[in-house]
């Protein structure tokens, strides 16, 4: 059977996300057939974004170096930074300057053309550039447009700057994600804050283009993320709604799993992960290690004795796996029917025989950084099917279409915004430095 | 009265109909959301309930069906039914609530529908237009297809566990389920595209959403990842490197303060700047061993004498007070707060986040409220349903089973 068209196909979205959470949401819309156009600045290099546009080099050695293809930022590292080309798939850039009148023309000749405008900056760069959503919709009354904030476009925290770790901290995730035996210290940070306020924006953005089909009429969406991600802290969220009661971080255990942990296995760092959902698959696991009387010993008798007598079960556990391949541990648990994964280093993840046999990676071929797999599309549709269909733009690398296509500029006219900086590949701030460069060694 | 009226017509998923059929957090946070915005979402329980009914949080502790903190808050304004899927006349039920229904959400495993006669081919049968959105562990096919996860072993296959956490200790997972609830706003997505297409090309469809695949797919710190440890011969692109391992000497992590932690986040060069402002040390930049700016910030022999200046100020301030002066010169920090700091949080507060909910046995409590702000098509607040609240409304009212027919079904356990 032939695909019929994907679910967004046709719907034209102006993605001015940053960082994480923004590109992920146009990640989403751009694997469901909507047309992604990056608005992007040859004036302003956003480092959190594209990385820097002169990677200096003391980074390189470090653990930011790791972001460039073997460590090597290349001529034009905005086209190799990790970040961006991890969440560029089935996007177009295109770059003009929204500080200047005729940079604000153009941005409101391509409004006109759109569907959707989605951007996550900090709540007063739209203020400031003055394209918020009573201006634009002035422009095309039909456009939705999805803010998705830090905090929200209201409130006394309407002007912080954050990141996903930032939102994460204040709605108490922090707080109770750290080892129990310590303080919040003694974690890495977490950024999962991120990937929940772009799948929210997505769902955001759906719903508006579904009343739009059938009303006719756009609207703005303000998205506080923090507000969104307080929901996935449900039961501690809800304890102190209904008990007062401040929960404290439990680590890897859970009282109605019990024992559930990470255990060692041989080689370095490898560990795997084991979770036992009822009475039954306990009693699997002491069969599975060999040690069918710790069932029946009464310290381990139901998930809360359980719980309250880890610390004595996890030695007997641990005993067991120390030894043994955490794929290994994995398979015999699950076919005696016990929860158990293993802990997946990033290189695992890409060898995992289950992923790899439903053709969950895709390749990628990018010009300037390399051939490389990445995850695909995370929704299985049976008739519209997902899959990546374009590669990470270069910066301003649709320029052309952008301007002449889309917008109708002439040959002429597209010269003279290449002169004036609208258009360009080549950040302002690097193109001096290297200009300068050579002066400087002669 | 009138103004309700015209809030419900605006509500953006209105003439959307579901039929979830659920268990756990992925699939019924998925059908929350669809839910609040103004989706018809029938939720069918076994008999004996949703096992949701039976975790916890309870008021005072004491474990009650139709008082678990966590199905209430994911179940809000749900019509609530019961049947035994695996019964014949249980079946014949749900074929009969998805003839009219745009989606059916299940999560019983690989398998489990179809040998119940309530496989996606046979369902289409009855309702061509029909979404089917099944949601399992690892998909519907493949290796792993029947194998058991829980969040911490979804976290571990991910990949995203093994650098959380620090170098001397075991990897320490995410709290509470927030994965589960990462993958439900993700299915609320899959969800509405296969309703979209639905509605608008009239062919509905089977989604295969695997929870690993969504989980492996997203782009948190796991999926940056997962493209820097491609791009360097597939080293690992991270170790588990505690509070530090995004840092150059910008501070960057969790600190102690005066009355508990803050959060700082290493970023910007121009952090940096906005930090020394905030600590009155700008003359720092003056000095030898800061020039240039920014490549000092890679210097890691001052890391130490920053971080010294930045304990020092954190612990003469309070975790509020800390935020206040940072963010006064946009320098991010905030505070590390408890669920009491959140709820007495003056942004949240102010911005009316939590939303009261009443619920006849349970009692009122406040609910985390909209997750976004459409101005248009708005948010609704509502409580989750009884245990076969809605039998009567929906199997006899909209469907045309007789009373008797009601009560006969209810003494053969299929309601």
């Amino acid at each position: 059977m032939s695909a019929l068209p994907l679910p967004l196909k046709g719907l034209r979205v102006i993605d001015m996300t940053v960082v994480w959470a923004g590109p992920f949401a146009t990640v989403l819309l751009g694997d469901m057939g909507a047309e992604l156009v990056r608005v992007e600045s040859l004036q302003y290099v956003d480092v959190n974004t594209r990385g820097q546009a002169m990677v200096p080099p003391a980074m390189l050695t470090g653990q930011g170096g790791q972001s460039y293809p073997n460590r090597d930022p290349g001529p034009r590292p905005w086209n190799r930074y990790s970040q961006f080309n991890q969440t560029g798939r089935n996007k177009k850039s295109f770059t003009v300057d929204l500080t200047k009148p005729k940079g604000r023309e153009i941005f409101f000749r391509l409004v006109q053309q759109s569907d959707v405008f989605i951007e996550n900056n900090a709540a007063d760069v739209i203020e400031n550039l003055n394209i918020t959503y009573d201006v634009l919709s002035k422009v095309n009354p039909n456009l939705i447009m999805m803010s998705l904030p830090a905090f929200g476009r209201t409130g006394p925290y309407k002007h912080f700057k954050a990141y996903g770790v930032i939102m994460e901290a204040v709605i108490g995730h922090t707080w109770l994600r750290t080892y129990p035996d310590s303080d919040p210290t003694s974690t890495t940070a977490s950024f999962m804050a991120d990937a929940a306020g772009g799948a929210s924006a997505v769902f955001a953005i759906l719903s508006a283009l579904y009343h739009r089909i059938k009303t006719g009429h756009g609207q703005h969406i303000d998205m506080s993320q923090s507000e969104n991600v307080t929901h996935y802290l449900s039961q501690a969220l809800m304890d102190y709604s209904m008990n007062g009661r401040v929960q404290e971080t439990m680590g890897n255990r859970d009282p109605s799993r019990a024992p559930q942990g990470v255990y060692p296995c041989a080689g370095e760092d490898m560990w795997v992960a084991i979770s036992c959902g009822s009475d039954l698959e306990f009693r699997c696991l002491c069969r599975a290690m060999g040690r069918p009387e710790l069932a029946d010993d009464p310290r381990f008798r139901d998930s809360t004795s359980r719980y309250k007598n880890q610390d004595e079960l996890d030695p007997e556990i641990m005993v067991w796996t120390l030894d043994k391949d955490h794929y290994e541990v994995f398979h015999t648990l699950q076919q005696a029917g016990v929860t158990a994964g293993p802990v997946l280093t990033t290189p695992e993840v890409f060898d995992d025989p289950h992923l790899l046999s439903r053709g969950f990676w895709e390749t990628i071929i990018h010009p300037e950084a390399g051939t490389h797999v990445f995850p695909g599309p995370i929704i299985e549709m049976a008739k519209t099917p997902l899959h990546i269909w374009g590669r990470q733009p270069l910066l301003g690398e649709h320029n052309e279409y952008v301007y002449k296509d889309l917008l109708g500029y002439s040959d002429a006219e597209f010269q003279q915004l290449v002169s004036e900086d609208y258009i360009g590949d080549t950040y302002i701030v690097a193109r001096e430095r290297q200009q300068v460069q050579p002066s400087l060694d002669a | 009265m009138m103004q309700q009226q015209l809030a419900g017509d605006v509500l953006a998923l209105s003439d959307v109909t579901v039929v979830d059929i659920s268990t756990g957090i992925p699939g019924s946070f998925c059908s929350k959301l669809l839910a609040d915005f103004g989706a018809d979402v029938i939720k069918v329980e076994p008999p004996q309930g949703d096992p949701t009914r039976s975790l916890g949080p309870f008021p005072g502790d004491v474990p009650h069906p139709e008082k678990s903190g966590l199905f209430l808050h994911l179940n809000t304004n749900k019509r609530g039914v019961t049947l035994d899927p695996s019964s014949p006349s249980g079946q014949v039920l749900l074929r009969r609530l998805v003839g009219n229904a745009d989606l059916l959400i299940e999560s019983f495993g690989p398998g489990k529908m179809t040998d119940w006669g309530l496989g996606y081919e046979e369902l289409a049968k009855v309702n061509p237009r029909l979404v089917v959105l099944s949601i399992s562990n690892c998909g519907q096919w493949g290796p792993y297809k029947d194998f058991k996860l829980s969040e911490l072993t979804l976290y571990a296959l991910g990949g995203t566990l093994h650098h959380t956490g620090i170098p001397e200790r075991e990897p320490v997972k995410m709290a509470l389920t927030v994965i589960q609830f990462q993958m439900g706003q993700v299915a609320a997505i899959a969800a509405m595209a296969g309703v979209m297409v639905s509605k608008w090309q009239g062919v509905g469809q089977y989604i295969d959403f695997s929870l690993f695949e969504a989980q492996a797919g997203t782009i948190d710190r796991g999926g940056i990842n997962i493209l820097t440890s491609a791009y360097n011969n597939r080293q690992p692109a991270i170790v588990r490197a505690g509070p530090d391992s995004f840092r150059t000497i910008q501070p960057g992590g969790v600190y102690p303060c005066a009355d508990g932690y803050v959060q700082i986040t290493s970023g910007r060069p121009e952090w940096f700047k906005r930090m020394l402002k905030t600590l009155r040390r700008e003359d720092l930049l003056l000095e030898e061993r800061y020039q240039p700016f920014p490549d000092c910030l890679y210097r890691a022999d001052l890391k130490d004498e920053i971080d010294a200046l930045v304990f020092e100020w954190t612990l003469q301030h309070t975790k509020r007070e800390c935020q206040e002066l940072a963010q006064a010169n946009e320098w991010p920090i905030t505070a590390v707060s408890t669920m009491e700091d959140l709820f007495t949080d003056p942004h949240f507060r102010g911005r009316n986040y939590f939303v009261p909910i009443s619920h006849p046995i349970a009692g009122e409590f406040e609910y985390p409220g909209p997750p976004a702000l459409p101005a248009e098509t708005p948010w609704k607040p509502g409580r989750a349903p009884l245990l076969g609240e809605h039998n009567q409304e929906i199997y006899c009212t909209q469907l045309g089973y007789s009373l008797e027919d009601l009560g006969r079904m209810r003494e053969q356990g299929v309601i």
